[in-house]
């Protein structure tokens, strides 16, 4: 029973690293760079939802939609300043440019709403006792993992079936070709950040809402573990991110369970690295060798 | 290849920056010669302007008239954490200090002080740097730092330094051990483990208890080493302990999970208020309520903006300060800050204003003046420390030993309805 109830918080906690690594796999995938102010943009849908039914009184639910309009908002924002310019630059220079901005976010959060942390309350509450109560699954949880199944299976049905899919997908293989074949590659890229971004929304009121505290640093450790997890799963890949988030969370929760909570990051990197050894681009993703 | 080697690369950067996360105490070995003293133009020897040396251990009872022993423009930093993860303390405190500046100042009397915070972001590196500031501003004493990590490391410069150091709510034995120039205004950790020790088990008997802490955090880890030895010759049963660390202080999923199956009905919490809230948080969902028990760094939950303080209903916690207390001292405290900062004051504001209150004293004590280098001002007032007693908002009657450490009494308080109250 206890371990069920270490798996089940494991799987919680998976759902959420995986939310945020879709995002980080779209914008990989498509535009092929890191994207590491992902994380920052988590942080800004959180303290916008909490805004929302702190400050302006609105229900849990429309608080997650205006954090998606705003993130979507700010997303396309920072991709036409910030990325767009740098579209033929080395992918150094956007990955420092992309550190950059994840900074930027985090102090103009800082100057916004300060350093104290808010304390968030959940979008739902309550649990649900399972075995005469002998195991209890709270409706966060529950919550957290249908989001993360729903958002999975709609990114694929819609990069793989819709017609703006396929332009992402041209675009992923090949920008020049695509433009060629009449794909307005800029607003394309717009759409992945678009849609990354409202991701992020997501994964940040979902994150908010399991570990219920919110400064301008909550988003970046989330960040750099659901990028460990989209490059566990194979860089790129949708139900790569997917299984890297689940496997990641459930390595965490019982490794800290059973072995120690301090060790606990060290072993998902370890992990991480092993993984990569063994299959160097990931557990789903295609190896693609380097054309000459 | 690319595609592997970026991968490779980046686990091999995110491993290095998790490992290297790891010892950011200790810090303090930021270079750079400090000049050592602001050097008034006519160096006055101690002697020569005292008045009249105190022979009794004088009580110069905080808001009074000034009994005009020392004179002079005093300079007096402060360090602690504006901005950062613990920002709550060290403005509450700095905000506290500069109240009782304002009193003191006001007052008019031959004592004046000159305030100036700095921020250190909890850091310990960053500390030093702040103190490095302020001793080139001419700083005499120093009112900080606020956190245990940060005091650590700032505690070495001062002793080495010999600049009078009292830090307002650093509370490990660290801070003052073998460092006869820097005192506490707030308990030490070893005393929070023992008291709460014992309350538990006077008052709670029979109770199985888990402690969660934090074991990357001196402060947290030193409460929690003194209340397991307590417990253990108390006859309290430990059933459970969980550890997290600052990079897994947003989920306690596991270790609360813990907890409940260990069967433990109080929960001793000896960390900071922003990880115990997230605990209450993940506990009410689980459907788990232990009876919570916290110390001084629970101190400001209430405040937390966005917290459902019903969580908190019925958190029982170790302080020396509550804002509901009827003394005409507190209230008034506690209605100038209202009145400047919008909030009530938590503990740490009360151990800033004490501190000031404290140096105060023990320069009237000492018969400091304001020309005085910070070096004889510091020997000055380690004379008279261990003689001084002081009626603040955190106790009646503090008193030092010569280590550094205060003796006032611990109280416990439970909260209902939003307030503490004492049960």
């Amino acid at each position: 029973m206890e371990f069920l109830s270490y798996l089940i918080s494991g799987i919680s906690l998976g759902s959420v690293y995986a939310i945020i690594a879709l995002g980080y796999t779209m914008v990989y995938g498509i535009a092929k760079m890191l994207n590491f102010a992902h994380g920052d943009v988590i942080m800004v849908g959180g303290y916008i939802s909490f805004c929302a039914v702190s400050y302006l009184g609105l229900p849990g639910w429309l608080s997650v939609l205006l954090a998606m309009a705003v993130c979507t908002v700010l997303g396309v924002v920072i991709e036409g300043l910030a990325y767009r310019p740098l579209r033929q630059a080395t992918s150094l220079a956007v990955l420092i440019t992309a550190i950059g901005v994840s900074y930027f976010l985090q102090n103009a959060a800082l100057l916004i709403w300060g350093a104290s942390p808010k304390g968030y309350t959940p979008v739902v509450s309550g649990q649900l006792p399972l075995f005469g109560g002998r195991l209890t699954i709270s409706y966060v949880t529950l919550l957290t993992v249908g989001a993360c199944i729903v958002i999975m299976i709609a990114l694929t049905l819609f990069t793989g079936k819709t017609k703006m899919g396929k332009a992402m997908r041209a675009c992923s293989e090949n920008k020049a070709a695509a433009q060629l074949m009449g794909i307005n590659v800029n607003r394309t890229i717009s759409l992945t950040f678009a849609i990354g971004s409202a991701l992020a929304a997501v994964a940040g009121v979902l994150l908010c809402s399991f570990s219920t505290s919110l400064m301008p640093t909550t988003g970046s450790m989330p960040g750099i573990k659901a990028f460990t997890a989209a490059v566990f799963g194979g860089i790129g890949s949708i139900p790569g991110a997917f299984l890297g988030g689940i496997l990641l969370g459930i390595i965490e929760s019982l490794a800290k369970a059973y072995i120690s909570t301090q060790l606990a990051n060290a072993i998902l990197f370890a992990v991480l690295i092993v993984v990569l050894l063994v299959k160097p681009s990931g557990l789903l993703g295609k190896y693609v060798p380097e054309k000459v | 290849m690319k595609k592997r080697l970026l991968a490779l690369v980046m686990a091999g950067a995110l491993t290095l920056g998790l490992l290297a996360g790891c010892g950011n105490d200790g810090g303090g070995k930021t270079g750079g010669e400090t000049s050592p003293s602001p050097s008034a133009s006519t160096p006055a020897s101690p002697s020569a302007s005292t008045p009249a040396e105190p022979s009794a251990p004088v009580e110069p009872s905080a808001p009074v008239e000034p009994s005009s022993a020392a004179s002079g423009t005093f300079k007096i930093g402060g360090v602690g954490p504006l901005t950062g993860d613990a920002a709550i303390y060290g403005q509450a405190a700095m905000n506290g200090a500069q109240i009782a500046v304002d009193e003191i100042n006001a007052l008019g009397g031959a004592v004046q002080f000159e305030f100036k915070p700095e921020d250190d972001v909890a850091d310990g590196e960053t500390s030093v740097n702040a103190y490095n500031n302020l001793m080139d501003w001419g700083m005499q004493a120093l009112v900080g730092p606020v956190t245990t990590g940060a005091a650590i490391s700032v505690s070495a410069k001062l002793y080495e330094e010999r600049v009078f150091g009292l830090t307002p709510s650093a509370s490990s034995t660290d801070v003052i051990s073998g460092k006869d120039n820097v005192y506490q205004v707030c308990f030490t950790d070893p005393n929070q483990g023992v008291a709460s020790a014992d309350y538990i088990s006077e008052n709670l008997a029979g109770s199985k208890v888990a402690v969660i802490y934090r074991n990357d955090d001196a402060y947290s880890q030193g409460i929690r080493d003194t209340f397991v030895k307590q417990a253990e010759s108390k006859g309290l049963e430990v059933v459970y302990e969980g550890t997290f660390t600052k990079d897994t202080q947003t989920d306690f999923s596991v270790q609360l999970t813990g907890a409940q199956s260990a069967g433990a009905t109080v929960l001793f919490l000896p960390i900071y208020y922003q990880p115990a809230s997230v605990i209450l948080n993940q506990a009410n969902q689980m459907g788990y309520a232990p009876t919570f028990f916290g110390v001084d760094g629970m101190d400001g939950i209430l405040t937390m903006e966005g917290f459902d303080t019903s969580l908190a209903e019925g958190v029982m916690l170790l302080t020396p300060f509550s804002a509901d207390a009827e003394d005409a001292q507190t209230q008034s405290f506690v209605a100038k800050y209202q009145e400047k900062h919008g909030e009530t004051p938590n503990q740490f504001a009360a151990d800033g204003y004490d501190a000031v209150y404290i140096i105060y004293a023990a320069l009237n004590a000492a018969g400091c003046t304001g020309d005085m280098s910070a070096e004889e001002i510091c020997e000055a007032l380690v004379g008279v420390m261990t003689s001084i007693s002081v009626d603040g908002l955190t106790g009646q009657g503090m008193t030092w030993s010569a280590t550094g450490e205060v003796s006032k009494a611990p109280r416990a308080v439970v909260i209902k309805d939003g307030v503490y109250v004492t049960p």
